[in-house]
């Protein structure tokens, strides 16, 4: 640029240079972000965000697993028994003392009252990811009566909690409600 | 083309001037093939023959494995198994591009190794090695993407757990994995893209190579003795050197094909030995295969990833400092991509003024030792995460960093280097005998 030695402050040729390197700059951004956001979950992902699931055929004692957001999803419909020997547990003794249930008060502590989805505890509802790595855990296995993960051994209760193993956390409640009396609505 | 005096191509009949003066292809072209080119260069000078090959034959490979192939989730894993077995010669086809990839590593590591221990890296040929250290990441992106379209176990298991590590940013992290994904876990969007990025990725990879080339031609080649060519004039650079066509490129094909030998006896033979026989299992999001491993080229960064549990103090310490938003997991990641980095900054970081390791008799045990950490690092990552395992990876990836990081900057202050060689004619004589030294490239015998 020839005039790059003369004093120009504030001329046509400066607002010039400066205003067409903004216009650039915003073209640029404005052409670039659909680029970067169509790599976003697209909008029949995001429908699948809520689902409904019926568990009519639930009988006591079984599970039923559905996969929902790409992860697998423990329902069960737990026995008496079961139900009995999750709340007979002293919550101060766990790895986890959280909840870890989304529909829970921030805070809430480990017991079952607070990670089934109803008062009686029938009903317990959980994303079927082992905390450590990821694994799927296996029903009806462990030391508890629960949950045992074939990866690294980690072992969980009848209400999802980590009990022995090297998962840090309990298992996750994901947000769910009963839409009318057999119908879970997940998310 | 480079510093080095040699002849250049003349455009002798009209047509040939014609073009040259239009485009001097012709001329760019003879330069690169006739580069003067080290004559002591020993066979670890062979390994950028073999990835040139290895690139080449996985792009010519993988076109026409696309052609056979379907990446939605419904199909992918039936449409692999269409090639391998209905396909006319699918499953060679298929058993190739996949040792290939391993084939592909087994060169790149041995380059690499080569460029470290005769000083490749220092100046004035660092570009060089950034562009490669950048080529070995994008090798190492598209081989991952690539072993997610057979979506198999492996596959999905693999690409949860090593997309779950973008997860581990601070503050960022899941927004950042949801967007790689295209959903809350890896699913068709996961395949499509990959698909897509795992057809991109080795035509930059091309474009890299020869930015890689040109770079070391203008610096010229490094050799075993680390002693530059003498460029004072042609006659004197032609007792250095001897011109890559046809003397290199007959030896460059003769190792290759040795090396092809080893190759095809394990496509044909054992084609599933490097692999994992989950990932004969189609993918399915609700069950998980008992121990998930990566292949086998990624294991010593696996390990150095999993080396910072919460026990170690380094990690204790950085959560303290950061208030808990450095966790272990966050560290692992940083370890894993640092330990590249580090590799990538070694010309910086390595003070000595002597280039090969022949010379630098400290450097050597270092180097040595450097070599069988790497071997114990990829042992070890294949291994539960468990002790004993954990402390030997711990160890294992401390001193990974300290070579790079601590000996390298001290050696080059406290060593004191044995003499060097003069010139490449002086190392050339003696070991060949003075009566190869100095006579026209013409009447030399091929080394």
């Amino acid at each position: 640029m020839s005039h790059a030695e003369e004093d120009h402050e504030g001329s046509r040729r400066d607002f010039l240079y400066y205003a067409t390197a903004g216009a650039g700059a915003v073209v640029t951004g404005a052409a670039v972000w659909p680029l970067v956001d169509q790599m976003n979950p697209s909008a029949d992902v995001l429908a699948l965000s809520s689902i409904r699931v019926d568990v009519s055929s639930v009988e006591p004692g079984t599970q039923l697993t559905v996969k929902w957001l790409g992860k697998p999803v423990f329902i069960r419909r737990r026995t008496e028994a079961e139900i009995a020997a999750a709340r007979d547990v002293d919550v101060s003794t766990l790895p986890d003392g959280a909840s870890e249930n989304a529909n829970a008060p921030i805070g809430a502590d480990a017991s079952d009252e607070n990670r089934s989805m109803d008062e009686s505890g029938e009903w317990l509802v959980m994303i079927g990811v082992c905390t450590h790595l990821g694994c799927v855990p296996l029903g009806d296995a462990g030391d508890f009566g629960g949950w045992f993960c074939p990866c690294h051994g980690s072992h969980y209760d009848t209400s999802g909690r980590i009990r022995r193993g090297p998962a840090p956390r309990n298992l996750p409640v994901p947000l769910a409600e009963f839409v009318d009396a057999t119908t879970i609505k997940l998310g | 083309m480079g510093g080095i005096p040699h002849d250049h191509y003349e455009p002798k009949a009209a047509w040939e001037k014609g073009l040259a003066k239009r485009l001097p292809i012709v001329g760019l072209l003879y330069d690169t093939l006739m580069i003067p080119t080290p004559k002591n260069l020993n066979w670890m000078w062979i390994w950028g023959i073999v990835l040139t090959f290895c690139l080449a034959l996985q792009i010519i490979t993988g076109i026409v494995l696309v052609m056979h192939y379907t990446p939605h989730v419904d199909y992918a894993f039936s449409s692999v198994e269409h090639i391998m077995r209905n396909v006319n010669g699918g499953a060679m086809l298929r058993y190739i591009h996949m040792n290939g990839a391993s084939l592909f590593f087994v060169a790149v590591y041995a380059h690499i190794f080569r460029g470290l221990y005769y000083g490749s890296y220092k100046a004035p040929r660092e570009i060089t090695w950034v562009i490669g250290m950048l080529i070995y990441v994008l090798m190492m992106g598209t081989a991952f993407m690539g072993y997610v379209l057979p979506w198999g176990q492996m596959s999905f298991w693999g690409a949860t757990v090593i997309t779950g590590l973008f997860g581990a940013v601070p503050f960022i992290g899941e927004a950042m994995q949801t967007w790689l994904l295209g959903g809350p876990a890896v699913d068709n969007a996961t395949l499509n893209r990959f698909f897509s990025l795992h057809y991109l990725l080795p035509f930059v990879i091309a474009g890299l190579v020869v930015l890689h080339i040109w770079a070391f031609h203008t610096t010229g080649n490094n050799n075993p003795t680390g002693v530059e060519v003498r460029r004072g004039s042609k006659e004197e650079a032609e007792k250095d050197t001897l011109p890559f066509w046809p003397y290199f490129v007959i030896k460059d094909l003769f190792a290759l094909a040795v090396i092809l030998v080893v190759f095809f006896a394990v496509v044909g033979f054992m084609p599933n030995f490097l692999g994992h026989p989950d990932n004969y299992i189609e993918a399915n999001a609700l069950a998980t295969p008992a121990h998930i491993v990566p292949e086998w080229y990624f294991l010593p960064f696996y390990a150095i990833l999993r080396a910072f549990t919460d026990e170690v103090w380094v990690v204790q310490l950085a959560s303290f400092l950061t208030a808990g938003i450095v966790d272990a997991k966050f560290f692992g990641v940083v370890a894993m991509f640092g330990a590249i980095v580090a590799m990538a900054l070694a010309p910086w970081l390595d003070t000595s003024s002597v280039r090969s390791g022949r010379y630098r008799p400290m450097f050597k045990w270092w180097f040595a030792l450097l070599v069988v950490d790497f071997f114990v690092l990829m042992w070890v990552g294949a291994m539960p995460a468990e002790e004993p395992y954990n402390t030997i990876s711990l160890i294992a990836s401390t001193y990974w960093f300290a070579y790079f990081l601590v000996i390298l900057p001290l050696l080059g202050v406290i060593e004191k280097p044995d003499a060097q060689p003069d010139t490449i004619e002086d190392d050339f004589a003696a070991h060949y005998g003075a009566d190869g030294a100095g006579a026209a490239p013409s009447a030399q015998p091929a080394e």
